[in-house]
């Protein structure tokens, strides 16, 4: 994936270039170990600031929302599948737009990292399947594999599924993943229990919105939680109001979620909302057949009307 | 200045002597991250902590805090009449307070405690407070105290100085609360005041110089408001923000709030929430209009406040402490050290048409 970064560049550049775009969003170095920031390039002699590595966990489909311009995009699988549905939801246009494709292997959890470490992290250098962790005086050596963002170990869709320009071949799907062991686990247990694990998983929230504002989904020009007229949910740290925060824009994101995974990356206290969501997306496979962004032709479950619906309530 | 040692083993022992005095805060781990909390009896700070994740500001300004209550009940006589909720504003010690964080009270203090102006729910709870600072050793790769007007082994905001020499603490009472408090805790040992201002200096000197990045502030005082307004470089930093809280809430510094009523059924109460300037709802008018209606006024906002507005309205530096929280938590890595540097090396010559 590290050989990615050379022709994404020349892509870039080629783009801009020929004036088939007016920018071209992709990712440069940030100042601290295992972060890279979003950013937006606009004269070819740019692109050079252009990386590509295991740190390029933010979706950057986030960044399109209602943009006028052309664009260039540097979209792994998860992206990609966002950029479909934005381009559904009639937040882009596809002719806007010019898919740079990059096959992924899957990002780096830094929270995880940032745990297992024993001291503060100086020096991370990844190379095809292995990072390097220095610091302190210490140094630890870790596969890639056992150090990536959970959403990324049950991934199924790590190509992007709409594209202009491919980075490299195809990768190969990972197969026979069970995605939602946890959520049958929390599935079966008793109300009560329940209770207790949404109150202990949400409570340490302290209303940044980084999950929210992290997510592409999250585009509304008000969220209810902002709407002041009326407001509709208290502002303290009263646990139920945290969790109308929660549990609704999960329910909003129904049939929309590509569990790219960039919430809890951006989480800073590291509260794993993705069971929210993963929970509705579970749902949406089993009672709809439905996968998010595959395909821009179709229109979501949630805002498909059929005659046929085996549902009586809707029918 | 007297110093006092504290034998490491001895060293518990005094903090559970403070319980009776005191409600005790200091840094514990939990879920990977250290944090400030109440320590329960038997319960010590735990030293293997470089800083904490959010600031230690929520131990005198609550993230959520209730000022009033009333009762909308009209056949009850006190209805629609607002009665003050007093909080426990009993003595309290924070213990292991990073220099940084005890500094950034005194910031914080420019605004919530002024001879105009006294927010008695700060103050109170400040007063109430004493500050244990830990200094430093090893700083992070995100510090930059020393250029923020503040420093691994900096005193200002602490009532005592502790430092951690390997086997003992050597203390250095600042002001009469740390005194008392040393008292009450039995740490008296005098530690000879020569030798102990020799280890504090050396192990300063190493800390200092494993502080490796800084901010240069020194022109920011005598750039043009208007000009770093109209800078052409905030679309550019404000790109890849996302406008959520982060570095507000994590910000030992950042002090502005919203005023709330709830009220279920009859019963109401009035309590103020921090509030981000980040968020649209910030500055968002009754009449609809919003002065700040894009992320790129938001952030331009932010960093304006910390190193023009109050470098200007109070000529005490910055309103920074070079924790590095916000570098280290922000989800996309806005780094103030480069926004700052940015500002402090703007000339209007480069502003955009």
């Amino acid at each position: 994936m590290l050989t990615y970064i050379d022709k994404i560049r020349q892509i870039a550049e080629g783009f801009l270039k020929e004036g088939t775009v007016d920018m071209v969003i992709g990712f440069r170095r940030g100042t601290l170990p295992l972060m890279n920031e979003p950013c937006l390039i606009k004269r070819p002699e740019d692109v050079k600031k252009l990386v590509w590595d295991s740190n390029c966990g933010i979706n950057l489909a986030n960044y399109l929302t209602n943009r006028k311009e052309k664009i260039g995009i540097v979209a792994k699988g998860c992206d990609s599948r966002n950029i479909v549905n934005h381009i559904i939801e009639n937040k882009i246009k596809r002719e806007q737009l010019f898919i740079i494709g990059v096959p992924c292997k899957g990002m780096i959890d830094r929270h995880a990292i940032e745990a297992l470490f024993p001291s503060e992290i100086e020096e991370v250098v990844e190379d095809e399947s292995r990072i390097v962790v220095t610091g302190g005086g210490v140094e630890q050596i870790w596969s890639k594999a056992e150090v990536l963002q959970e959403n990324c170990t049950i991934c199924i869709h790590r190509n992007p599924v709409v594209y202009d320009e491919l980075v490299a071949d195809l990768v190969v799907e990972q197969k026979d993943v069970d995605r939602y062991e946890d959520i049958r686990r929390i599935e079966g247990i008793s109300p009560e229990e329940k209770r207790d694990y949404f109150n202990d998983l949400l409570s340490s929230c302290i209303r940044c919105y980084a999950c929210r504002n992290a997510c592409p989904l999250c585009y509304c020009p008000t969220c209810f939680v902002d709407a002041s007229r009326p407001q509709w949910v208290g502002k303290s740290q009263d646990p139920t109001d945290i969790e109308t925060f929660h549990f609704l824009r999960a329910f909003h994101c129904a049939g929309r979620c590509t569990d790219c995974g960039a919430c809890e990356r951006a989480c800073p206290m590291g509260i794993k909302v993705r069971v929210l969501t993963k929970k509705l997306e579970k749902d949406c496979l089993e009672l709809f057949d439905w996968e998010t962004g595959m395909d821009v032709e179709k229109r979501a479950p949630l805002r498909t009307y059929s005659p046929d619906d085996p549902d009586d309530m809707i029918r | 200045m007297k110093c006092v040692k504290i034998d490491k083993k001895l060293f518990a022992g005094g903090i559970e002597r403070l319980q009776t005095s005191y409600r005790l805060f200091g840094p514990v781990k939990d879920n990977n991250f250290h944090d400030f909390q109440a320590l329960h009896v038997g319960e010590t700070p735990d030293p293997t902590m470089l800083n904490t994740r959010l600031s230690p500001k929520s131990i005198v300004y609550p993230q959520s805090e209730l000022m009033f209550e009333y009762s909308l009940d009209d056949s009850k006589k006190d209805s629609h009449i607002l009665k003050e909720i007093v909080a426990d504003n009993s003595p309290r010690v924070v213990i292991g307070i990073r220099p940084c964080d005890a500094k950034a009270f005194l910031l914080v203090q420019h605004n919530f405690d002024t001879l105009e102006y006294k927010d008695p729910y700060w103050v109170r709870a400040y007063e109430a407070t004493t500050f244990v600072g830990l200094a430093c050793n090893t700083p992070c790769s995100t510090c930059f105290c020393t250029t923020a007007g503040s420093g691994p082994f900096h005193e200002a905001g602490s009532d005592v100085l502790l430092v951690d020499t390997g086997d003992y603490y050597v203390a250095k009472i600042i002001t009469p609360k740390g005194e008392n408090l040393f008292k009450l805790a039995g740490w008296e040992e005098e530690a000879g005041s020569d030798n102990a201002a020799g280890e504090i200096e050396n192990l300063k000197q190493a800390a200092e110089a494993r502080i490796t990045t800084r901010v240069n502030t020194d022109k920011l005082r005598e750039k043009r408001t208007t000009d770093l307004f109209d800078a052409s470089f905030w679309e550019e930093f404000a790109f890849s923000c996302i406008n959520c809280g982060t570095c507000t809430y994590v910000c030992p510094t950042c002090w502005c709030f919203d005023i709330q009523d709830e009220v279920s059924k009859t019963a109401g109460v009035r309590m103020r929430n921090w509030d981000s300037c980040m968020y649209p709802l910030f500055t968002y008018h009754g009449s609809g209009h919003n002065p700040r209606d894009n992320k790129t006024k938001r952030l331009r906002q932010r960093f304006m406040h910390k190193l023009k507005y109050y470098v200007d309205k109070y000529e005490k530096g910055i309103q920074c402490v070079g924790c590095g929280r916000c570098i280290r938590f922000c989800p996309v890595n806005i780094d103030i050290r480069k926004l700052c540097e940015a500002m402090n090396n703007f000339e209007p010559a480069q502003k955009s048409i």
